[in-house]
């Protein structure tokens, strides 16, 4: 029997204080790690899995020459996924799209690429998680629940913690979450807002109007009373350091990145009057390794495309969906992800009419339908590497359990080299 | 074996000044110098007509992490006017103010450089860092580590435990791969965790009884005891403000005669009460530098156009966020320290600008030891490091920069002495500020000169009577004895070196600090550091 230290690979947060009791193979307990992270690692199987094509076995040979024949044949493939990997895989990722002069886009694609786009328009005041437990007298929750999401968030970064200059923790902070319903988050919050579905946007510029001093003559917006907003103004100037913790609830109703620009304006205004931040709740664990190994590596995060040799970057031309509901891609290989799980049905069903790959260390949904299965180890539970959290820190992935698969790395590297053999 | 031939050698370090010499290398180094009857080279170097001297080394860049990688992130339109395909031997990527990690290797290495130091490593984000050097090609690289706003190092001075801020510092060199202490802003930092800053290097951080004097002479006394190979690597406080030139003296006179280097030092050299009355105050810095051999300085000269501005000063940064109204990010990092990113334009009818451009050069052209002053542009924070040519240019050309003054403002002249100095830089003196001086500052010795033992990292270029063609393309690049560019195109993507330190004097800090650091800070410590294995051809400098 023995303890081996672990990090998560679930969600954003990447909680690398998991300790692992194992015995010949098999995992005893989980400590420190939250429901999902001890589902996670005890009922982790792998062994059943088999490479497959068309849905018949085949061996690992056969599987990587014809994901290397499909590629070939194609004219415009996108390579899709890359969120639940480490960096080491993204990057022979981004080497594989480039040499084939592909497509490549990540999960952001459906999550948080609208805050990149209102990162790119107006910036982005942020910190590190420890910032908040450290600091954070009011904490505010926009459209997201890490309660259910995030499940150690409020626990180990944000709303519990005691801090370095916050002693008191908990009662030291004043938690505010503003969503269309009661979440679990809201019930552990001083003061929930109930806000109407897809009016964020309205509600952020009349918090800033208010920021200014600007009189309004209304009785609310959004169904939220002016009064209970005027309050939030206040909390937010008079706070000695304050944060907006924000999820798809923001991103991904209408307005999108109109949200994001118009919540981090906001978060800006505030710095005149006090220390006030805002942090994305990225959800898949290595999701932020994805946007920060393509921006290192061609200069853009998501959306990418390399017919012309060199990285193009146009959201809405080179986003997955946009790829695929306009049935532009002629073949995809998918890593990391389960597109055909969560991505709008009129997109995710022309792959239906395509070829394509997907390597995933679980029979995912993707996968049954994949023209070219190859199950690949589960990077941070059989491969270490590098991932990033939700706020850009790097934290490293462990190996915990032998797996008979191969990395994504390798099978990747193993389809390049077939692809620059012709 | 390849022998370069019929070149005019420039070697400060070997007191060689344009001299035509063979020199001889294999594996990886530079086995002979001169004539060599006994010796047989595979390859020939026909170098007629070109200028020899050993790669170039940036000791001041900032190339690669968590700041670099939002600078990127942050502009597509930065990038989208200089694309870059891949080649049979080439990654894809994009250039102008934040190259992407393949095309930085590349074009450094086209301008005939071989090693760059990256000025701003945070602890906690140092794997980011080092996986973003390993995707820089051919180059060496080493990090500076930043420690100006640590939490331990100033509760350690706060309560007068000098000698555990010694074994801490030794421990977070080695634990973050760095190559020295690198100080930002000291306190300030700190004070911008809660929106303040500090306005003298008297004035104490918000949270620690402790005052940025006291951080600079602690911190520049231990990089001596500890025989780090580089002194302590400073960004004064009060950087881009009007008056600032005092706090940058105050600076220097606090390490006393323990080495420091004062980074992109034309930003902390301006006079006046204002943006109204800035002017020059470069002489009375370099006058202090002159004077003290222990001090040595980067210009950080600007250049006019387009940038990227990104420090890990925070506070500046959002100052400068108001002043251009620009996009603005703010990226603080727990327990340690901060960064901030405003795109920025450099124009030659701004008067601060002009101000600003005349201030850089300067202090270069009015430092009396060129072993002492460095040319950078603090990249990207002057400008692209693909300036380095022009600015080469205006050094050792007073024609080149009076046709620069003449489209200044003319309110700015009176602010200035530029047009006033008659300097010109030799092409060997061009050698001492680019490549030796910049080993010797590192405490190298296998760089940066051509003698026999030294690493075989040799620039060729072509003669031109325009100087700033020639640095802008090597006609050959050796790094580590292989031909890596000819004639300006990138043949072979080879790896550098990632030079570090241990200086092994921790003692047991790390069990000291570790429940501490456990509390408050948000990863474990023991998955706080930057393992070996992100290091593809580490290489640890002796200390001592
Ligand atoms: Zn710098």
């Amino acid at each position: 029997m023995e303890t081996i230290s672990a990090t998560c690979p679930f969600c954003g947060c990447l909680c690398d204080d998991i300790q692992i009791v194992v015995e010949n193979g098999k995992v005893l307990e989980v400590k420190n790690g939250c429901s999902i992270s001890k589902t996670l690692f005890t009922h982790h199987d792998p062994d059943d899995l088999v490479p497959q094509i068309e849905g018949k076995k085949a061996s690992l040979e056969e599987a990587l020459d014809r994901a290397a024949s499909i590629i070939r044949q194609a004219r415009f493939p996108l390579v899709f996924g890359l969120s639940m990997t480490s960096c080491e895989a993204q990057r022979k990722a981004v080497e594989l799209a480039e040499f084939i002069g592909g497509n490549i886009d990540s999960t952001s694609t459906f999550c948080h690429g609208p805050t990149t786009l209102a990162m790119q328009s107006v910036g982005e005041p942020t910190c590190t998680l420890g910032e908040i437990k450290n600091r954070a007298d009011l904490v505010v929750f926009w459209g997201c629940n890490p309660v259910e999401a995030h499940p150690r968030h409020i626990a180990r970064y944000s709303v519990s913690p005691k801090g370095l200059f916050n002693p008191a923790g908990r009662r030291g902070r004043t938690v505010v979450t503003v969503d269309v319903r009661a979440t679990p988050t809201a019930r552990v919050s001083d003061i929930f807002l109930q806000i109407q579905p897809h009016k964020d946007y309205e509600v952020f510029e009349v918090l800033r109007a208010l920021l200014k001093g600007k009189d309004l003559r209304i009785d609310s917006v959004g169904g939220i009373p002016l009064d209970a907003l005027k309050d939030l103004v206040n909390k937010m100037k008079s706070c000695k350091f304050g944060i907006i913790l924000f999820g798809m609830g923001l991103t991904m109703t209408r307005g999108r990145h109109l949200n994001i620009e118009a919540a981090i304006s906001l978060v800006r205004d505030l710095n005149q009057f006090t220390k006030f931040l805002i942090i994305p709740m990225r959800g898949h664990y290595n999701v932020t390794g994805a946007d920060a190994v393509l921006t290192w590596q061609t200069g853009y995060p998501y959306a990418l495309n390399f017919s012309r040799g060199y990285p193009q970057y146009n959201p809405g031309e080179f986003t997955t969906v946009d790829l695929l509901r306009r049935k532009e891609v002629d073949a995809a290989l998918i890593l990391a992800s389960d597109p055909m799980a969560s991505l709008p049905r009129q997109a995710s069903s022309y792959l239906e009419e395509i070829p394509f790959v997907v390597l995933d260390c679980r029979k995912s949904y993707s996968a049954s339908f994949a023209t070219v299965f190859i199950p690949v180890a589960a990077s941070g539970v059989s491969i270490s590497g590098t991932a990033y959290r939700m706020d850009g820190v790097p934290v490293l992935l462990k190996k915990v359990l032998d797996s008979p698969h191969p990395t994504d790395e390798q099978v990747l590297d193993g389809i390049l080299k077939r692809l620059r053999q012709r | 074996m390849i022998r370069i031939t019929k070149g005019k050698v420039y070697d400060p370090i070997n007191g060689i000044n344009g001299k035509e010499l063979d020199i001889w290398v294999d594996g990886g180094k530079i086995v002979q110098v001169g004539d060599a009857p006994d010796l047989v080279a595979e390859r020939i170097i026909d170098a007629e007509g070109c200028i020899v001297m050993p790669g170039g080394i940036d000791i001041h860049s900032h190339i690669a992490g968590g700041k670099v990688n939002l600078g990127r992130k942050l502009r597509p339109e930065d990038h989208r006017k200089d694309v870059v395909p891949r080649t049979e031997t080439t990654r894809s990527g994009v250039g102008h103010s934040i190259p992407s990690t393949f095309v930085t290797g590349y074009r450094y290495a086209q301008m005939g450089y071989t090693m760059v130091m990256e000025a701003a490593m945070p602890p906690l984000t140092a794997k980011h860092t080092h996986e973003e050097l390993h995707d820089i090609p051919i180059i060496d690289k080493g990090s500076y580590t930043l420690m100006g706003n640590n939490h331990f190092i100033l509760k350690f001075i706060e309560k007068g435990e000098i000698e555990k801020v010694k074994s801490f510092i030794s421990w977070l060199l080695k634990t973050t791969k760095g190559y020295t202490i690198k100080i930002v802003n000291p306190c300030g930092v700190e004070s911008w965790k809660w929106g303040k800053n500090v306005e003298n290097i008297d004035q104490q951080a918000a949270d620690y009884a402790v005052t940025p004097r006291q951080l600079i002479s602690i911190l520049s006394q231990i990089a001596d005891e500890l025989g780090l190979p580089h002194s302590i690597h400073l960004h004064c406080n009060n950087i881009g403000v009007p008056g600032n030139y005092e706090t940058t003296v105050e600076s220097m006179k606090a390490t006393g005669t323990n080495r420091v280097h004062v980074t992109h030092a034309q930003f902390n050299s301006y006079g006046g009460k204002g943006w109204a009355d800035i002017h020059s105050k470069a002489r009375e810095v370099v006058e202090y530098v002159n004077e003290h051999p222990n001090v040595t300085f980067d210009a950080g000269q600007i250049v006019f156009g387009d940038t990227t501005t990104m420090t890990a000063d925070g506070p500046w940064q959002y100052r400068l966020y108001l002043l251009s109204g620009n996009k603005w990010v703010n990226a603080d990092v727990e327990m340690e320290t901060s960064a901030g990113i405003v795109p920025y334009t450099f124009r030659k009818k701004s008067l601060v600008n002009a101000v600003q451009w005349a201030i850089g050069l300067e202090l270069m052209l009015l430092a009396e030891d060129p072993w002492r002053a460095f040319m950078t542009t603090d990249h990207p924070n002057g400008g692209p490091f693909t300036f380095y040519p022009q600015i080469i240019k205006l050094l050792m050309s007073r024609a080149a920069r009076e046709e620069m003054i003449a489209q200044l403002p003319r309110r700015a002249l009176e602010r200035i002495s530029l047009p006033q100095i008659t300097r010109e830089y030799s092409l060997y003196e061009i050698a001492i500020i680019t490549r030796a001086a910049p080993s010797k500052l590192l405490g190298l010795h296998q760089k940066g000169h051509l003698g026999v033992g030294a690493d075989a990292d040799i620039a060729i270029y072509r003669e031109n009577p325009d100087v700033e063609k020639v640095f802008s393309s090597v006609q050959y690049l050796l790094k580590d004895g292989e031909v890596v560019v000819e004639n300006g195109i990138v043949l072979k993507s080879t790896s550098g070196r990632i030079l570090y330190v241990d200086p092994g004097e921790e003692g047991d800090i790390e069990e000291y600090i570790r429940e501490e650091f456990e509390k408050f800070y948000t990863v474990t410590l023991d998955g706080y550091g930057v393992p070996e294995n992100y290091l593809e051809r580490g290489e640890c400098v002796s200390c001592g």
